[in-house]
């Protein structure tokens, strides 16, 4: 249970004591939490003081007394509200009409009593100020961690890009102060320069997919697609790769597999699965593609006759920009996106993936997926 | 000539480990390499350089660290050079920004990446007494 500390501003002490008598054993059941709360109680008696104890004991809620002998309400409430006080004031007011609540909501009040007032409405005006302070709280805070999940990814991002581009300026100035001696070694510069242009323009495009299934501003198009055809294109991709390591990608189905899908995601996972398979895998290794489906159920299984994984290496390989770096993986082009957008994309469909590998024999990557309506973000 | 000084350059990303390695062997120096924390573990068994590069983020972001403390370890008067990111200033923190954190380190010099081919000479130099 919360404990919400209550300021009742007020000259009068009956109406001081009355507030506490009816608040001290009220438990509020907040609406959008697992919670309940409580009250705790400070009091003052004029509006300087009140000023003073929201300072000095940062209250949750403050019940405010237009009336006052030193300054006033309306003046207390002003104060309070320039300096952005998490807190949340209801007026107490004995001339209640529309023009006051108008005049005191614009100034930052979130509601305000007419006296005389039942325990109820007090009770209903304090119910939904604590709700009301708590889903503010709530949100606030969602949004400081997204902020910081965004802060978080810039940082990484710029990380692995950082690298690749000191790798080809520390080239271009070779070349430029003449350290290169020779056309031999010119051709190895350009080439490792390239080959280090492609590992960015692969991490960029990986990201591109990432953020436009995670911020679901792009229009899922559902549309019903054969996942077998996606697979052979997914396949035909990576031909030309496949056959320079000697490897054999195979297609194993049993007739086509309808799916009311998004094209773009399923190829997004299609992709990812197969050109792993090819890049981390043995010279004339084998790449089995298998899909099946049974209701509205559709597996996708990927496996390789490659370098495999450790447990501790599964454990973290679908999370962002995790890279399985060893000594077998040292030449391979990698976002460490790849797997974790495809995990993204199979909960979209209700859906999960999975690895099984044993180190120097290979890996097995199975999606499932469930088609029909998937869940909208 | 067997009086050349052994340098051993450690880097996980190989065009970087190649470019600090044929900057240095243009200077006359006799380059070792290794590809990572691991491979480099497994050359210090077998040879005892005069000075070591070593790049801080490998394989863990403090692979470099815990390589500087093992060749400290078993050699206590070889120099060590370690390349750092610190201009990493946003967000999550690669490097030991600290004079605390470096003075924990006990590394003899940080340049940072990408090491530029004077800067890279002239501390070597310096570390060997040349």
């Amino acid at each position: 249970m919360k404990t919400l500390k209550v300021l009742i501003v007020d000259d009068e002490p009956l109406m001081r004591s009355g507030v506490i008598r009816v608040l001290k054993n009220f438990i509020v059941q907040l609406h959008e939490l697992n919670h309940t709360a409580g009250f705790e109680f400070i009091e003052a008696e004029t509006g300087e003081d009140g000023i003073l104890k929201v300072e000095s004991e940062s209250p949750d809620i403050m019940l405010l007394d237009m009336k006052l002998p030193g300054i006033q309400g309306l003046e207390v409430l002003e104060t309070v509200s320039s300096k952005k006080r998490d807190c949340v004031v209801i007026m107490i007011t004995a001339h209640a009409s529309i023009g006051m609540a108008v005049s005191t909501t614009k100034l930052g009040a979130f509601d305000f009593l007419a006296k005389p007032f039942t325990p109820n409405e007090l009770k209903t005006t304090i119910e939904k100020a604590a709700n009301y302070l708590i889903v503010q709280r709530h949100v606030r805070e969602l949004e400081r961690d997204k902020r910081q999940l965004r802060f978080q990814l810039i940082s990484v991002v710029a990380h692995e890009l950082k690298s690749p581009i000191a790798a080809i300026e520390t080239y271009l100035k070779m070349i430029d102060d003449g350290m290169v001696k020779d056309e031999q070694q010119l051709k190895h510069v350009v080439e490792r320069s390239i080959i280090r242009i492609q590992g960015m323009r692969k991490l960029i495009f990986d990201l591109l997919d990432m953020t436009s299934i995670e911020a679901g501003t792009k229009k899922r198009e559902l549309v019903e697609l054969d996942v077998i055809e996606l697979a052979r294109s997914a396949i035909d991709a990576v031909e030309t790769e496949a056959m320079v390591n000697g490897v054999k990608v195979e297609l194993v189905d049993n007739g086509p597999v309808p799916m009311i899908a998004d094209r773009r995601e399923i190829e997004i996972i299609l992709n990812n699965l197969v050109s792993n398979a090819v890049k981390y895998n043995r010279k004339d290794g084998k790449v089995s593609v298998c899909l099946e489906r049974e209701k509205d159920t559709i597996r996708i299984t990927v496996s390789d006759t490659g370098i495999g994984m450790t447990p501790d290496e599964m454990a973290k390989l679908f999370e962002d920009f995790v890279r399985i770096k060893n000594q077998k993986t040292l030449r391979i082009l990698g976002s460490g996106l790849g797997l974790s957008t495809v995990k993204k994309i199979s909960h979209q469909y209700q859906g999960n993936v999975e690895v099984k590998s044993i180190p120097d024999q290979g890996s097995t990557f199975t999606v499932v997926l469930t088609s029909g309506k998937p869940r909208e973000q | 000539m067997s009086n050349k000084k052994k340098i051993l350059v450690v880097d996980d990303d190989i065009d970087l480990l190649e470019q600090v390695a044929l900057i240095l062997s243009n200077e006359g120096y006799d380059v070792i390499t290794a590809n990572g924390h691991n491979e480099a573990e497994e050359t210090l068994l077998t040879v005892k350089p005069d000075l070591a590069v070593f790049d801080l983020m490998m394989e863990q972001m403090d692979s470099g660290f815990v390589l500087c403390h093992q060749l400290k370890r078993m050699f206590p008067g070889t120099p060590v050079i370690l390349l750092t990111a610190v201009t990493a200033t946003t967000g999550i923190d690669f490097t030991a920004n600290t004079n605390e954190e470096k003075s924990w380190i006990k590394a003899d010099a940080f340049i940072d990446k990408p090491a530029r081919a004077e800067q890279l000479k002239s501390e070597v130099k310096r570390l060997l007494k040349e």
